[in-house]
This record gives structure tokens, C-alpha cells and sequence, in this order.
């Protein structure tokens, strides 16, 4: 039987060492794989890691991709450390891009960004709105939020699908489902940049990182209420010794992840497709748990891992386009970069021993 | 020396300027992007076997990227511009969901062609392509409506729109010339390829007692459940006769490779362009049997007087002389539509959204 003991001291050289590690190793079997497929191993390891840094606009592109990842990233970090599951943050998604285009599609007139304003409060709320059902249940009935909230997803996802195939469809669209385009001012435009121009898909919707990550750090590390998510999510007994209030943490921490993920839903839309259709999301709910748990719960590690995810997903096209490998080859080295950056974590924090049973 | 040393370097550059230009010229770089990959055996499949016949034709005068598994999204917007970036000439995006991606990259390199698959939004450098489906569904309707002992027809559609409604109906066209008796019904998977789902369609058609199922979905699980109950059915975008040999009666075959060669030649003779005539819908290229966009498989598992009539009925319409929605048409809640003497137009077509005689049910609103 193979035992986990937590160690004592975290030596701080290997927490900075064990994800080189990690990555050299996936580099390593990477190439091996590469070879016995018979593709060109350092060209191949060119396009899956180096190609997409190789150009401003590629950059640019990775943030473009990153950014709903991270942004749902950051609310999760609230749930995962206070030990809530919070696995619909997909359906919180598409329901706040749902809510808001619609409002957006009510106004179609509208050239003014206080539609934008108002339709961020309202993905925000419309979010929190579907988050807050399993948060409900669980508060009240004591109901696992790791299956209601996962469940939701589904609803969302055929509640998005009926209304852009039915009321939100576009007359015009020869019976495809799709809706209107968005009016301008629910459009956030692409960025651009002096002397440059527009790089890639880089919009100014990516900006808000840069005002949410030092927030939710100091909210976390430095308040109140910061510090008891933290302990309610290392120990709930010796929270409610403190006189926390459970229900109060379970709602609100669920509240603000799905908040997040509405307004993640309201920048990829607005940013990039300007209209609603029955697919707007596209798994980015689900990745974005991984770029929590890779970020380690820190905001400015949320911020790393989703670069590094969307790196990943940049890098397989570019491998495709150039050198014709296939998607699924690709596919296994993001695979191989998860499971050595998360074992290497686990080796780094416990002591592993294999001990024997009678 | 070294004046000579300069005298032979422009002497041997012009002399291979006119190859370097001329291999230039000659070799085209051609993108695709794909939905899904090649391993659907059905949609993408079909453009796969498009591309490899481009290759075929052209051998070393092409210079081919794909790009697999690309969502309808901003990814598409990024692979897109990427491939139009890396000197692609011409680039083939084949779903109808990269509609606005690709005319938004199409604005930002006027000089690249952009071909899109099944959409009908079309700019000076955006030309769109599409298949005439519903043209084989009715040769399937006329073999269903023979082979049927139980006179039911389950049909399995992706969506609601008009694309696979006005597949539904010319497959009742095809069915009713044959068989008054027998009617079809209707499960919307609400997908395009999803096997479990589609299986799951198919089990509920047969134990509703349907002996024939046809599909507007893309894998052929459809198929293998009808081989495994001793029912008959039909292929989709391939020929999918491997998966279900007993099974099978015939597949649509989406032909999409005489397109693409037509319109790189183009493209290499500079004579590209957006596309007008007799096989097009206001403007965009809508080609069926008579172009060979879309074929058929061969017939198989039915008796020979019954693939004759199938084969009438493909002559039919590949010749022109059968037309699938001449009138009387009746929609199946008994309203009229066209006449006698009458045939629907192309713009009709993609204005459906009613069933005709022989379809059970109503359209999704």
C-alpha cells in the first residue's frame, strides 16, 4: 500500500524546481514519441512550445485564449479554497453570455458602452444566479454541489441551444441558429496598438486581469473574510470554533466563482463572435478547473497556467499546420504536462512511502 | 576579384530568377480546416477524401495544411488567419459554423481565397460551396418505400433547419411515388455527430417498429445498430457499407473533390472567382448528381428490380427530368403549396420549415 505523509517543512528550492523538472520530463518523452512517429523532433518541439511566443501576434493570441480561462479561474480559486466543488462553472458561463446578449439584443440600436457596463452587471449576476442553486441546496438541504452544479451545465447548455434556435433567432439566418449581431456597443473592440495596429484577436476585454488579480489576492491574503474561506477550507471544525458562519462562506464563495464566470462569458462573446449561438462555450469551464489546481489556488499562478494551457492548445495547431501531426499526438504532451506538473507537486509536498500490509 | 566575384553572382541570379519565380508560381499552397477529424467516417471524412483527391490531381503542385478539430469560435478566427498568415492561397474552411470567422479573416487578407463550405454569406474574396443532399435522400426514399415490410421509416435529424428539412421531404417525395402507405418519423438528435446519441435514436425507431432508418447525422452508428436488428438503412457522407455490410442499401456520398480541383485550377489560371450559373443558389455553388458533387454507393442488400428503380430515379434527377418538389404539394397538416404544373425554387427550399405527405408530426419550432 502506498502511503502519503504531508511533510513538514516545504523546502522552497524544490516547490521552484519540481515544475522544471516536470516539464523537462514531458519534453523528454515528448521527443521520444516525436521520433518513434517519425517527425522531425526538434522542429516538432519548435511548433508544440516555441512557435507560439515566435510572433507579436501569436502572443497575443495565447492571451486571447487565456483570458476566459484564467477569468473563471480566478472565481474558482474562491471555491477550491474553501473546500466547495464547484465543477458547473461551464453552465455559469453560458448562462451569463445567454443573459447578457439578450439584454444586448434588446437594444439594438445602442452605440454607447453603458450597454457593456450593464451587460457585465448583468453576466455577473446571471451567473451568480445559476451558481447559486446548488449553493442553495447545499445551505438548506445539504446537497452536493459537486453534482448539482455539474448537472446545470447540461441545462444551460440546452436552455442556450433552444433560445438561439428559437425566440433569439436571426430571421435572416435561413433557419441556422444563430442570432442578430450584437449592436456596436456591446462590442468590445480589438486593440489598437500604437505603430503596430491590431495584433491577433487582442482585445481590451483581457485588461480586466490585470485589475482582477492583484484584487483577489489581497482579498484572499489580506482580509477578513479572505482568511476565513482559508481556514474554512482547511478545517471547517476549527472554523465554526471561530464563530464562522458556514452557510454564509458556502453561498457567497459560490456566488462570486459563478459571478466570474458570467462575466468570462460576457468578454469571449462580446470580444470574439458578437452574437449568441448554440455554442459558446467551448469546454472552457472545464479547463479552467485544471488552470486552478495547476495555478495552485494563487491568482498570479492562475494567470501562469493559463498562459501555459493556452500555449498548449496554440502550439498543437501551429504542429498541425506546418508539420501535419496530428491533433491527438499533440494532445497527449498537454496530457503528459499535467499529470508530471501535478505528481511533481504531489512528490513535493508528501512523503511517499510503500509500506507493507499484514 | 571581387568585381568578378560580384559580376558572376548577378549573372547566376538572373539566370535563375525566371525558376525561382516560375516554382513559385507552380507550387499553391491550399488550407483546410476541418471540424472534427478524419475519424468521424462521415463529414470530415468526406472532406479528407476531397483533399486527397486534390493531392492526387496536383501531386507536388500543391502544398497542403490541414487543421483538425478547430471549434466555431475565436479558435477558428486565430487557425484561420494562421493559415492565410503562412502564405496559403486559397483556404477551404468546411463547416457552415465558421461563416463569420471566415469573412472576418477574409477582410484582412483581400488577396487570399476563401472558400466556404455550406454557408451563403459571400464577399469578393469569399466564395461559398454546398451539396445538393436532399437529391440522394429522395433516390433513398424511393428504395425505403420498396424494401419496407412494416411501412415505417425512422429518420434521425441532426437539427431543425432547412437544410435537413428539405431532406426530410424529398426523402417523403421519393417514398411516395412508390408507396402511398408507408410514413416516416422523426427524432432530432440535436447533433450532428454524437454515436451514442445517434444509436440511441436508431434503437428507439426499431423498437417502434421502423425496418428502415435513414440519417441527417454524421457517424455510422445509426448503421451499426440496424446491422446488429436485422434492419435496413442508409449511409451518410461516405460510403459506410464497412461498418454495417448488411445493413447498408446505399450511402449519399458527399463528393466534395472535383469542387476543390475546379477552384484551385481556377486559382492557378487566375480565374478565380465567386461563382454564377445554372447550379448555383443567388450565387453560391449548389451542385448535386449532375455535377457530381454528390454520388451514390453502390446498391447492395436489395433485389435487383429495386435497385433498377433507384437507379431510375438517379438518372432522373442527374438528367434534370425529375424534379423532387413538383407540384401538388400538400404539407402533411393539409395545407397546399405549390400546384400542379408547379416546382419549388431553390429560394423555397431554403424557406422550409413545414413537412410534406408521408412525414408524421410537426417541425420543431
Amino acid at each position: 500500500m502506498i502511503e502519503f505523509t504531508p511533510r513538514k517543512i516545504q523546502s522552497s528550492f524544490w516547490a521552484i524546481l519540481s515544475p522544471i523538472i516536470s516539464i523537462a520530463i514531458t519534453i523528454f518523452i515528448g521527443s521520444l514519441i516525436f521520433k518513434i512517429l517519425s517527425y522531425p523532433v526538434m522542429e516538432s518541439l519548435y511548433q508544440v512550445f516555441v512557435s507560439p511566443f515566435s510572433r507579436p501576434d501569436r502572443i497575443a493570441d495565447i492571451f486571447v485564449k487565456a483570458c476566459p480561462l484564467i477569468i473563471i479561474g480566478l472565481g474558482l480559486i474562491f471555491c477550491f479554497k474553501a473546500n466547495i466543488w464547484n465543477i458547473g462553472a461551464e453552465g455559469q458561463f453560458i448562462l451569463g453570455t445567454l443573459c447578457a446578449g439578450s439584454f444586448a439584443l434588446l437594444f439594438p440600436e445602442t452605440k454607447t458602452y453603458t450597454l457593456l457596463f450593464s451587460m457585465f452587471i448583468i453576466g455577473f449576476i446571471s451567473g451568480a444566479i445559476w451558481a447559486s442553486i446548488p449553493a442553495i441546496l447545499k445551505v438548506k438541504l445539504n446537497v452536493n454541489e459537486i453534482l448539482v452544479s455539474l448537472m446545470l451545465v447540461y441545462v444551460a447548455m440546452l436552455f442556450i441551444d433552444f433560445v438561439v434556435r428559437g425566440p433569439l433567432r436571426d430571421p435572416m439566418s435561413f433557419g441556422f441558429p444563430l442570432s442578430k449581431v450584437y449592436p456596436d456597443g456591446a462590442i468590445i473592440s480589438k486593440v489598437d496598438f500604437p505603430f503596430i495596429g491590431f495584433l491577433g484577436q487582442f482585445h481590451y476585454g483581457i485588461f480586466i486581469i490585470l485589475i482582477l488579480c492583484p484584487l483577489i489576492w489581497f482579498f484572499i491574503n489580506k482580509t477578513l473574510p479572505g482568511f476565513q474561506i482559508k481556514i474554512f477550507g482547511s478545517s471547517t471544525r476549527a472554523s465554526e470554533f471561530a464563530g464562522f458562519n458556514k452557510n454564509k462562506i458556502t453561498f457567497y464563495v459560490l456566488l462570486v466563482s459563478g459571478g466570474l464566470s458570467g462575466v468570462a462569458g460576457v468578454i469571449e462573446v462580446s470580444a470574439n463572435m458578437g452574437r449568441l449561438q448554440p455554442e459558446v462555450s467551448f469546454g472552457y469551464g472545464f479547463t479552467a478547473i485544471i488552470v486552478a489546481f495547476l495555478g495552485r489556488l494563487n491568482p498570479y499562478g492562475v494567470v501562469i497556467a493559463g498562459i501555459i494551457i493556452a500555449t498548449a492548445k496554440l502550439g498543437a495547431d501551429n504542429a498541425q499546420m506546418v508539420l501535419g501531426i496530428p491533433k491527438v499526438v499533440t494532445g497527449i504532451f498537454e496530457g503528459m504536462l499535467l499529470f508530471f506538473l501535478l505528481a511533481g507537486e504531489t512528490i513535493q509536498k508528501y512523503k511517499i512511502s510503500i509500506r507493507k500490509d499484514n | 576579384m571581387y568585381k568578378n566575384f560580384l559580376k558572376i553572382i548577378t549573372f547566376l541570379s538572373i539566370l535563375v530568377s525566371p525558376f525561382l519565380y516560375t516554382s513559385a508560381y507552380a507550387k499553391t499552397k491550399v488550407g483546410f480546416v476541418y471540424l472534427t477529424t478524419p475519424g468521424d467516417h462521415g463529414w470530415t471524412y468526406a472532406h479528407e477524401l476531397g483533399k486527397q483527391m486534390v493531392k492526387k490531381e496536383f501531386g507536388n503542385d500543391v502544398e497542403i495544411s490541414i487543421v483538425e478539430n478547430v471549434p466555431e469560435g475565436p479558435d477558428a478566427t486565430r487557425v484561420i488567419r494562421e493559415l492565410a498568415k503562412q502564405g496559403n492561397q486559397i483556404i477551404f474552411t468546411t463547416s457552415f459554423g465558421y461563416m463569420e470567422p471566415t469573412l472576418k479573416v477574409a477582410k484582412e487578407f483581400p488577396n487570399v481565397k476563401f472558400e466556404h463550405m455550406t454557408g451563403y454569406k459571400r464577399t469578393k474574396n469569399v466564395a461559398t460551396g454546398n451539396i445538393r443532399f436532399y437529391e440522394g435522400r429522395y433516390v433513398q426514399g424511393v428504395v425505403a418505400g420498396l424494401m419496407t415490410k412494416t411501412n415505417k421509416i425512422g429518420y434521425i435529424g441532426a437539427y431543425p433547419i432547412s437544410e435537413v428539412i428539405m431532406g426530410i421531404n424529398a426523402f417523403a417525395q421519393g417514398l411516395r411515388s412508390v408507396n402511398k402507405k408507408a410514413t416516416i418519423s422523426v427524432i432530432w438528435a440535436n447533433t450532428w455527430y454524437d454515436p451514442v446519441k445517434e444509436a440511441d435514436a436508431a434503437k428507439v425507431h426499431i423498437a417502434e417498429g421502423a425496418d428502415i432508418l435513414a440519417q441527417h447525422t454524421d457517424s455510422p452508428a445509426m448503421l451499426q445498430i440496424a446491422e446488429k436488428n436485422g434492419a435496413l438503412g442508409f449511409g451518410q457522407s461516405t460510403d459506410m457499407g464497412a461498418f454495417a455490410p448488411k445493413a447498408q442499401l446505399f450511402a449519399s456520398v458527399n463528393n466534395w473533390g472535383p469542387y476543390y480541383i475546379k477552384k484551385i485550377k481556377q486559382l492557378k489560371d487566375g480565374k478565380w472567382n465567386t461563382g454564377d450559373g445554372p447550379d448555383h443558389w443567388a450565387g453560391n455553388t449548389w451542385g448535386g448528381l449532375s455535377t457530381n458533387m454528390l454520388t451514390l454507393s453502390n446498391f447492395s442488400n436489395m433485389p435487383t428490380d429495386v435497385a433498377k428503380k433507384a437507379q431510375a430515379a438517379h438518372d432522373g434527377i442527374k438528367s434534370g427530368k425529375l424534379k423532387i418538389f413538383a407540384g401538388p404539394l400538400t404539407t402533411n397538416d393539409g395545407k397546399e403549396i405549390i400546384g400542379a404544373g408547379k416546382t419549388l425554387d431553390d429560394g423555397a427550399l431554403w424557406g422550409m420549415n413545414y413537412y410534406l405527405e408521408g412525414v408524421t408530426g410537426k417541425v420543431p419550432k
